[in-house]
């Protein structure tokens, strides 16, 4: 039987991660708290926005309402990265060789590791973030589109194109396919090689959390009553295909999914607050957490895969051992 | 969960740069009226206060991938609201300042369209300050001006310290023209008081036209606008001489857009409907607002319909009380409506 430890904090969850595999809450308001051996909390940004899970270096990066950057590590340490004004940073990502990029308005920004800052600028706002794993490349999640820059060299980026407004952004493992989410209930890919679309559609809500499985092979998502569970297994990814539909309930959204880091199986979180695990084989699904005070926001799975540390809206976050 | 969250009354400011709208919000952020307020605005500029709760944010407008050209979102405003809800303690409403060009339909059609937004907060009002010297050239050289009062719940005509009475009647009558059913305050310096333009609920349908005496009154252009504490002009009256139903555009210089208003008795809902929905999906694009209280045959309550453009919503939302007269009211405030056509299909749709 699967245990809970829960963590009642006051406030919303951004980000619930493990780093240096203890568990850690960063909440809307800034403060991050760490489970080890008791809570200890300290303070990042002002206002936290968005959070990025830097697993390369085993650290969190924050960006906020008093537009500051800021790597948390584990034992409580917290760096400001970079400071873009009084703007918002509204998203962050982590690359390759220590480099982190930021958005503040219409400007995105790269850090280095050396500390050299470059900017791009663009003529719509800035909505989502995401490196390449391949290559120092990043994109950019626009109105009608997306654009990938290559921030170590010189030269024009790459424009790609489709209409309506594009929020969010990641690249496949194997950095074969970008995918973005939309203001609209759907998903947007390319097939980076040809620029081919993939149009992924059919949601009733937005879709606001996206996780890839093992190896690249499926692409779990939010923003239905089920996971929506794409296919990527094949070159041409999910064209044609139909989703795994897994966890379906009949009152309540998926609203956070986390693929497990090794077997075909993704940790589910409701609008409600309960977790599921499910098994993309034959559906199979195991409850974790019953229903809680908020809807799930962020859950992560420890390097051991026994454990996922979960994050709600309410700030009712805990951790959840499935092998107990 | 998220319904049982209070949504949050969002405040929507439009006007030309020079209208007063700054001044206006240094007065919202400053006095003391108990209540705290998060203000989105364009540039931080000269607000001259300090205050974690003013957000810069880009105007980015969105057009929405469903082929309908009316349907704008602003998308800097859906991530802002966002970012503010996830700390709802920190105030007890939002306003949101728009730039001197701004079209005000994205802005307020993004707390109907995105469903994030709309769970947690509430439009409550859009005010339009109106510079009452430079109005007659606002509206010459731009459609925006025009756009800004023909979508506004509250008018504050302010600086009319600058002009003649005489210039007064005939901006407060162009205004009027545009948008007989806004509330119109006289001001200087921005000295409209607050609660006139904050927590109106002109979007709630329980209280929309409840405050809202000129769509209520029995004949549309018989008085006139209500008056602000440092009002002190003689009362008027327009002398149409005849009953007619809809207001001109052409009378009057530089404006193009035009409001119909409609009468009728009690409708038949089979009938009624059915034709509102066409008018909306058809002649949507037109359309800015449109308010109504509406008469069904057979139904105790009064039904309250609002609209945004093809964006239309409506409820039961009190029993007629006795002795009121089981009436039908419509008003359309929009561009190349065809009045005539819409007063028939309207009629048509009575039991």
């Amino acid at each position: 039987m699967p245990t809970v430890a829960p963590l009642d904090l006051e406030g919303h969850c951004v980000a619930a991660v493990f780093l240096n595999d203890v568990p850690h809450f960063a909440l809307a308001d800034g403060a991050i708290h760490g489970l080890d051996n008791g809570q200890k909390t300290v303070q990042a940004n002002d206002g936290l926005l968005a959070a990025f899970h830097d697993a390369a270096n085993d650290r969190l990066i924050t960006g906020g309402e008093d537009g500051k950057v800021f790597a948390a590590k584990p034992g409580g340490e917290v760096a400001e990265l970079a400071s873009a004004g009084r703007k918002w940073i509204t998203s962050v990502a982590a690359g390759p060789q220590g480099a982190i990029a930021y958005a503040s308005g219409k400007t995105a920004f790269v850090r280095f590791a050396d500390g050299k800052i470059k900017e791009f600028a663009h003529p719509r706002s800035v909505e989502g973030l995401a490196f390449s794993p391949k290559g120092m490349r990043f994109g950019v999640a626009r109105y009608n589109g997306a654009t990938l820059h290559f921030p170590a060299a010189e030269g024009k980026p790459v424009e790609l194109e489709w209409a309506g407004a594009h929020t969010g952004i990641t690249f496949s493992p194997d950095g074969a396919f970008l995918i973005t989410t939309m203001q609209e209930n759907a998903l947007h890919g390319w097939k980076l090689a040809d620029g081919k679309h993939m149009r992924m559609s059919g949601y009733p809500g937005k879709v606001k959390s996206l996780s890839w499985s093992v190896k690249g092979k499926w692409l779990a998502s939010s923003g239905a009553p089920a996971a929506i569970v794409w296919p990527f297994a094949s070159k041409d990814g999910p064209m044609g295909k139909a989703p795994l539909e897994l966890g379906t309930r009949g009152n309540t959204m998926v609203t956070c999914v986390a693929c497990h880091p090794s077997q075909d199986v993704v940790a589910i979180g409701y609008e409600d607050g309960m977790v599921i695990a499910a098994r993309f084989a034959d559906a199979k699904e195991v409850l974790l957490r019953r229903p809680g005070k908020g809807a799930i926001t962020s859950m992560m799975w420890d390097k051991e895969e026994r454990r996922i540390v979960f994050g709600s809206a309410a700030g009712d976050c805990g951790v959840i051992d499935i092998t107990a | 969960m998220s319904d049982a969250q209070t949504q949050i009354p969002v405040t929507v400011l439009t006007g030309y740069l020079g209208a007063g709208k700054t001044t206006l919000l240094n007065r919202i952020l400053s006095e003391n009226h108990g209540k705290r307020y998060a203000v989105i605005v364009n540039e931080f500029g000269e607000i001259g206060i300090d205050n974690d709760l003013i957000v810069e944010s880009d105007e980015e407008i969105y057009e929405m991938n469903n082929g309908c050209v009316c349907c704008t979102v602003r998308g800097d405003l859906i991530r802002v609201v966002e970012g503010l809800m996830r700390r709802p303690g920190r105030f007890d409403a939002i306003v949101v300042e728009t730039t001197g060009l701004a079209d005000p339909v994205p802005v307020a059609q993004t707390f109907f369209m995105d469903d994030d937004v709309r769970t947690k907060t509430k439009l409550d009002a859009v005010v339009a300050l109106v510079d009452a010297k430079h109005l007659p050239l606002r509206l010459k050289d731009s459609k925006e001006a025009e756009d800004q009062i023909a979508f506004a719940d509250v008018v504050v005509l302010n600086k009319t310290d600058l002009v003649t009475p005489e210039e007064l009647e005939k901006v407060e009558e162009t205004i009027r023209a545009i948008n007989p059913a806004a509330k119109i305050h006289r001001t200087q310096r921005s000295g409209v008081p607050l609660g006139e333009v904050l927590d109106r609920g002109a979007f709630d349908l329980s209280r929309a036209l409840e405050n809202d005496p000129h769509f209520l009154e029995a004949h549309d252009h018989d008085h006139d606008h209500e008056c602000g504490p440092d009002c002190d002009h003689d009362h008027h009256h327009h002398h149409d001489g005849h009953d007619h139903h809809h207001h001109h555009a052409s009378d009057i210089h530089d404006v193009t857009v035009k409001s119909v208003s409609l009468r009728g008795g009690e409708m038949d809902p089979k009938k009624f409907f059915p034709w509102i929905e066409k008018v909306t999906q058809m002649d949507g694009p037109n359309i800015l607002r449109l308010k109504g209280i509406i008469a069904l045959k057979g139904d105790e309550d009064r039904y309250v319909l609002q609209g945004v453009h093809m964006i239309l919503e409506g409820d039961h939302q009190r029993a007629w009380k006795d002795g009121e007269k089981h009436e039908s009211r419509l008003v359309f405030i929009g561009r190349d409506l065809d009045a005539e056509r819409l007063r028939k299909s309207f009629e048509a749709c009575q039991a």
